[in-house]
């Protein structure tokens, strides 16, 4: 590589190199701190095996965010699609785990298409749409769950290994989280609609007259995003082995600020699945971390909450500069 | 029907809501031929544009090509026919690189169905060279100049391999550099047989360019002319023609002392060096092309934009301005160009629409005196003659004319000096002009210094003692006897013809 390609790969990655010097140094500043137990098998076992609902769910936010959009409703939809398939599990014991995951992931499916429908064709904003939606499918979790929680001895042992099982000694639920990331890099890189996403979000007007049909693209997003988020619900009811009507309350919060921290433009037509999976495990190390050098936990909010700040303030910087340097260049 | 026209248009008319954008228009393209089209702003060109490409689908009339009907639905209809557009207000997705740019909607695939990314940088790339430009395919469209945007546009019409393509003001932000360049390649694309129509106000484009010329004027086909069957003078006269059949209400008036002078304003990428000053009682009117940074220079002036360099002086005094509250403070007043998200707040009342901003004059002890507020708002609606029930009568309720008459009002409660009007009289009928013009004049005549920001050619000559002409975001021209000047010099100095 010759020193210009090297500078070009530097300014194409500029998000993704930061994010890795990021965790790296507070990767080492913890390792150091803790007393070397941070780089143990088990600790980082652990970190990604955590990290691993959020990073799935923040590849459906993603695309969202991509075209201007917000999606506030995934909690709820991880409620109610981890309450219906338990459920349906709790009187069905000898039911193929797979089988319940696919059930729902069908709901998940279903919430995601109101959703689409709402921003898409009724031209409701995003904000309302889903915050509305949000509150209606918390309310069914309560409706299907009549208020009781299905607990883990309600639930199958195979269901349950689904959450602890390995393969190639590495946690299913990272093995999944791999999988979603490979599918949603082709999809979003080397597939025509996955490509179309981008160009609604950089410019609708622009799309339209390219001939994307761009309602289409809207409801498609908020539809995998309901998918994601019913696959992430009855992953996230299996890992913590209950379900119940406060599962994963505010949730959506954590995942959009993963994507932002992974460099998706809130005002939309940016993002790239490499920064987002950087941005989940940044959030991860920091969840992660924090307690392992005693940091006290009125205060690890409130950090989190300033570390996703300042990226963002770094990102509208180098924004603003790259505006700049365009404006000088006409000269006026 | 002729089979030497490539693409014939014949009866068009589009309506929207209120409007007439096209009124039975026509118009005939020869193969390998550049073909102007030209017309003021609102004309209906670009209307048209979208109906050859299949945005818009017209009420009424016929499409032919090569001699055969056509009728084009949705903009893929129009891309299969082999027609592609380079649209004013670029179509380009920032974000995105250069090779998507160019490719979007048509891309390349390899034998699974998968994006070939290869294949399509290195098409991009001898696109690219093809058209005699050195543009990596990877950048980022977003950190192109506008001309490269340009460009890559025009790469993306050829890589669908289109046989007409439509150029709207390609040449509206470029330097004369960048437009030779423009120029070489449109010629380039002639000579490989596509045929061009191509938009624009620049008179140096079209005759470096055209064969024919067409010409539209409120959304009415003019007529088809030879390049060398009409002059220059025959053809702004077609373009701009309009009989000045409003009247302008304007008053004699002495000048007063020099109330606002602006000195050197600056700002990178939008305006430099204007300087300029207006005396009480003067009636200034800036003009000039869209995108010549008019609007700009008096965000700059009234705080909404910082400046980058330049001094403001108000009665003599240098005043620095960082915020609209400075500037109102000062007693400069603006009604912006788009009333509905910048000047009035629609689910209001009238009355609090007009003391919005000068709430402080009414407010003792931080508690709003309601009735003074309401006198106050009663006594300026009827200054400026609102045909309104009541104060509380909401905004949204009044017609365009009316609304900007409430906007005057808004401005006159503060203690003004000066008073700036951005395109005050845009999407407002005919009587409402007359008022507003009345306005205006009673404003100068009461000795607030008025600047008028505006496209319109019969309303600068008809209300401006002074008439100021911007070009590029640099003042191209001060007319100091608006009385001694004609349409023709005002374009020659808003283009440099």
């Amino acid at each position: 590589m010759n020193n210009s390609t090297l500078k070009k790969f530097f300014s194409d990655n500029v998000r993704e190199i930061s994010l890795i010097l990021v965790i790296i140094v507070i990767s080492i500043f913890v390792q150091l701190r803790s007393g070397g137990n941070f780089f143990t098998p088990e600790n980082i076992a652990d970190l990604f095996t955590e990290t691993a609902i959020l990073a799935i769910l923040a590849v459906g936010m993603m695309m969202v965010i991509i075209t201007a959009g917000i999606d506030l409703s995934i909690g709820a939809i991880m409620a109610l699609a981890g309450m219906i398939g338990t459920t349906i599990l709790k009187g069905n014991q000898e039911i193929n785990p797979v089988l319940i995951i696919l059930i729902s992931i069908v709901i998940g499916t279903l919430c995601g298409m109101i959703n689409g429908a709402l921003v898409s064709k009724l031209r409701i904003l995003p904000i309302i749409a889903t915050l509305g939606m949000m509150n209606v499918f918390r309310g069914l979790t309560y409706l299907v769950s009549k208020g009781s929680w299905v607990l883990q001895n309600d639930m199958s042992r195979a269901f349950l290994n689904v959450a602890t099982g390995k393969v190639f000694g590495i946690n299913n639920l990272v093995v999944m989280a791999l999988v979603v990331y490979v599918i949603g890099y082709i999809f979003l890189n080397f597939i025509r609609t996955g490509r179309k996403i981008y160009a609604v979000g950089n410019s609708e007007e622009s799309a339209q007259v390219s001939g994307i049909k761009t309602e289409r693209i809207l409801w498609l997003v908020y539809t995998i995003m309901g998918a994601i988020a019913g696959f992430a619900g009855i992953l996230y009811v299996c890992k913590f082995g209950a379900a119940q009507g406060e599962t994963a309350v505010g949730y959506e919060m954590n995942v959009i600020a993963a994507s932002v921290l992974g460099g998706v433009s809130i005002a939309g037509g940016t993002g790239r699945v490499q920064g987002v999976l950087l941005g989940a495990l940044l959030l991860g190390l920091l969840n992660n971390a924090m307690p392992l050098i005693n940091i006290s936990a009125f205060w690890q909010e409130a950090i989190r909450g300033l570390i996703i700040l300042l990226s963002v303030m770094s990102n509208s910087l180098i924004q603003r500069n790259v505006e700049m340097k365009a404006l000088r260049r006409r000269n006026i | 029907m002729a089979e030497d026209y490539i693409l014939e248009l014949q009866g068009i008319t589009k309506v929207f809501p209120g409007v007439k954008a096209l009124d039975n228009v026509h118009f005939q393209l020869k193969k390998g031929e550049i073909h102007a089209l030209m017309g003021e702003n609102g004309a209906g060109k670009s209307t048209f544009i979208k109906v050859i490409t299949g945005v818009h689908e017209p009420e009424e009339g016929e499409i032919f090509l090569n001699g055969k009907k056509v009728v084009f639905k949705e903009p893929k209809d129009a891309q299969k026919q082999s027609i592609a557009a380079i649209y004013q207000h670029g179509t380009t997705y920032h974000h995105l690189s250069v090779t998507e740019n160019i490719f979007i909607g048509h891309e390349k695939l390899s034998k699974y169905g998968m994006i070939n990314w290869t294949q399509m940088n290195k098409d991009a790339k001898e696109l690219l060279e093809k058209l005699g430009c050195n543009i990596n395919p990877r950048s980022i469209m977003g950190n192109l100049t506008i001309a490269e945007q340009q460009i890559i546009e025009i790469a993306k019409a050829i890589s669908t391999e289109a046989k007409i393509i439509i150029m709207d003001e390609p040449t509206a932000a470029l330097s004369k550099r960048e437009c030779e360049e423009l120029y070489r390649i449109t010629e380039q694309l002639r000579d490989e047989g596509c045929s061009i129509i191509f938009i624009s106000h620049r008179f140096e484009d079209m005759y470096r360019l055209a064969s024919r010329i067409t010409v539209f004027r409120d959304s009415q086909y003019i007529g088809t002319w030879g390049i060398n069957d009409i002059s220059n003078e025959v053809l702004i006269s077609k373009m701009v023609g309009r009989e000045i059949s409003q009247i302008y209400p304007k008053q004699e008036v002495k000048f007063g002392e020099e109330i606002l002078k602006v000195e050197g304003l600056s700002k990178t990428g939008y305006y430099k060096d204007v300087t300029f000053s207006v005396r009480k009682g003067e009636i200034l009117a800036m003009t000039g092309l869209v995108g010549a940074g008019r609007t700009e220079v008096f965000h700059g002036i009234f705080g909404i934009e910082k400046i980058d360099n330049g001094q403001i002086y108000l009665d003599g005094k240098e005043v620095k301005i960082n915020s609209t509250l400075d500037a109102m403070n000062a007693g400069i007043g603006y009604l912006p160009e788009d009333r509905h998200k910048q000047g009035l707040i629609l689910d209001w009342g009238i009355g609090d629409n007009i003391t919005l901003a000068t709430l402080e004059k009414f407010t003792k002890y931080s508690i709003i005196d309601r009735k003074a507020e309401r006198q106050r708002a009663k006594e300026l609606a009827e200054k400026v003659k609102t045909k309104a029930l009541s104060v509380f009568d909401k905004a949204s309720s009044l017609s365009g004319g009316n609304q900007q008459k409430i906007i005057v009002a808004k401005v006159l409660n503060s203690d003004l000096k000066v008073i700036i009007l951005d395109e005050p009289t845009k999407g407002v009928d005919v009587g409402a002009k007359a008022q507003i013009y009345e306005i205006m004049s009673e404003l100068a005549s009461k000795g607030y210094g008025v600047i008028m920001i505006s496209s319109e050619m019969p309303e600068v000559l008809g209300m401006a003692d002074t008439i100021l002409v911007m070009k590029e975001g640099r003042v191209s021209k001060i007319f100091e006897d608006a009385k001694n000047v004609t349409q023709e010099q005002i374009l020659e100095a808003a283009m440099n013809m």
